[in-house]
């Protein structure tokens, strides 16, 4: 498993172009929100979780096609299934590395963008701990649609019809833990709900994603 | 000669099927016709008209049997999705695929006469409100399901890509619904307050009515699809020659 994951790292590293399009991606949409909306800064306050949010949806959604479809297209996703070591385990290293590129970034930017919206040091805080929690269920679930739609035609646009429902409780949660520090309600039960959905996505998730990718070599 | 027990695997091969499901096709629609008859009988003469709502309550006929099939199709839906994971049978996804477009139909129905219903009692077409926004995140599954299905040329992996799909949504809709109820109610106190004042009878009798007539339409339009979908696939075969010529 830590081998698969050190595989994809270094492979994430030898190209750089891909990580650092997602990344810009999520800096861009979440700069257009205020010369879209206008400058207001309460406004702007008011809306950053949702924004922050949504745009970290669609920036880790940009780097899910490759997590399997190069390894699929060389043969090397099927010696993995034939492998000793148990599939779920290789594919939940893959996922791992998947976060490590595309998540984690994310959530190390947050707080820089978070400035922008003017957002106080305990609200960044928070959207830090709540995209920590959230982004691991981006992957996890969209490793599901991503292993679904592996080598199926117009996959990228499906895989966001696929997928993106299924963000849904992920998205009000963990805007939800900002907006409601902002309001004075505590954002406890918010990222408690939070970090709930994870341990099932850990379990399930790897789960599933297997299946599909069973389907999908056969 | 075990005849009084009924091999029900029988059925699940797509040749004893087909004729089967066309002698049943004609009772559904005799039952979704009688059922339709009474129902809007009793909606449109027999209830009395609503007190605070007017007539214009009277599209509940439609919507809450509307809504109510859309979930229920899904689940059945994912009922023969893991069915035809765990036993491999062709026709669980046959039946799963048929399902799919009659289901993503009552969804769109059920927020259609929903905004109409919305207009005149809330003055609004829509609100974010937590069934309006499930139900329409339901109808986005049901799209997934389908396009996923559609994209897949061969259909045994269509099968059983969507059988996973439909089980992962099954398992999400509790958490997606209890998510968006509590989504509203921690914003915002609940704007609409659907009072529910004790139903009259009649009223009661034309929704269960309808929603019998539903269920029996929706039975008969999947049995016809999975007919054209069964002639379809097996159409390589002799059996099919046989039937078709």
């Amino acid at each position: 498993m830590f081998a698969i994951i050190r595989r994809d790292l270094l492979i994430a590293a030898r190209r750089k172009s891909e990580v650092l399009t997602a990344l810009f991606f999520f800096v861009i949409v979440t700069s257009l929100f205020p010369l879209g909306i206008g400058p207001e800064p309460t406004l702007l306050k008011k809306i950053a979780p949702g924004v922050l949010w949504v745009a970290a949806l669609l920036a880790t959604m940009l780097g899910l096609q490759r997590m399997f479809a190069p390894d699929h297209a060389d043969g090397t996703l099927e010696q993995m299934a034939l492998a000793p070591t148990p599939f779920g385990l290789l594919v939940a290293g893959k996922v791992v590395a998947h976060w490590l590129v595309s998540g984690l970034p994310l959530v190390l930017l947050a707080p820089v963008l978070g400035i922008q919206f003017d957002l106080d040091a305990g609200a960044l805080g928070i959207l830090v701990v709540a995209l920590m929690l959230g982004t691991p269920l981006l992957s996890l679930i969209g490793a599901i649609g991503a292993a679904l739609t592996l080598g199926v035609r117009g996959g990228g646009v499906l895989l966001s019809l696929l997928v993106l429902p299924l963000y849904v409780p992920a998205l009000i949660f963990g805007a939800g833990a900002v907006e409601a520090h902002i309001s004075g309600l505590g954002a406890g039960g918010h990222l408690s709900l939070l970090a709930a959905l994870l341990a099932l996505a850990v379990f399930f998730a790897p789960w599933a994603t297997t299946a599909a990718l069973r389907i999908a070599l056969e | 000669m075990n005849n009084k027990i009924i091999n029900w695997f029988k059925f699940a091969s797509p040749q004893s099927f087909y004729p089967l499901a066309g002698r049943m096709i004609p009772w559904f629609w005799a039952l979704t016709a009688i059922f339709t008859v009474a129902g809007l009988w009793i909606s449109f003469f027999v209830a009395p008209t609503d007190a605070q709502q007017g007539e214009g309550y009277r599209i509940i006929f439609i919507h809450v049997p509307a809504s109510w099939m859309s979930m229920f199709i899904y689940l059945v839906m994912a009922f023969w999705a893991g069915l035809g994971l765990a036993l491999n049978t062709r026709l669980s996804g046959m039946m799963a695929q048929a399902l799919a477009p009659t289901g993503a139909l009552m969804a769109f129905l059920s927020l259609w006469t929903g905004a109409f219903w919305g207009k005149p009692m809330w003055g609004t077409w829509w609100v974010w409100d937590a069934r309006l926004t499930s139900e329409l995140i339901l109808f986005f599954l049901y799209i997934g399901f389908i396009a996923l299905q559609a994209a897949i040329d061969d259909p045994r992996r269509a099968d059983k890509a969507g059988a996973i799909l439909a089980l992962v949504g099954a398992v999400n809709i509790p958490i997606i619904y209890f998510s968006v109820k509590w989504w509203n109610t921690l914003h915002q106190g609940s704007s609409v307050n659907l009072a529910k004042s004790s139903m009259a009878q009649t009223m009661l009798w034309g929704m269960l009515l309808m929603a019998l007539a539903f269920w029996m339409y929706a039975i008969a339009v999947a049995l016809t699809r999975a007919r054209a979908i069964i002639l379809e696939r097996e159409r390589h075969t002799e059996w099919i020659k046989e039937v078709v010529r």
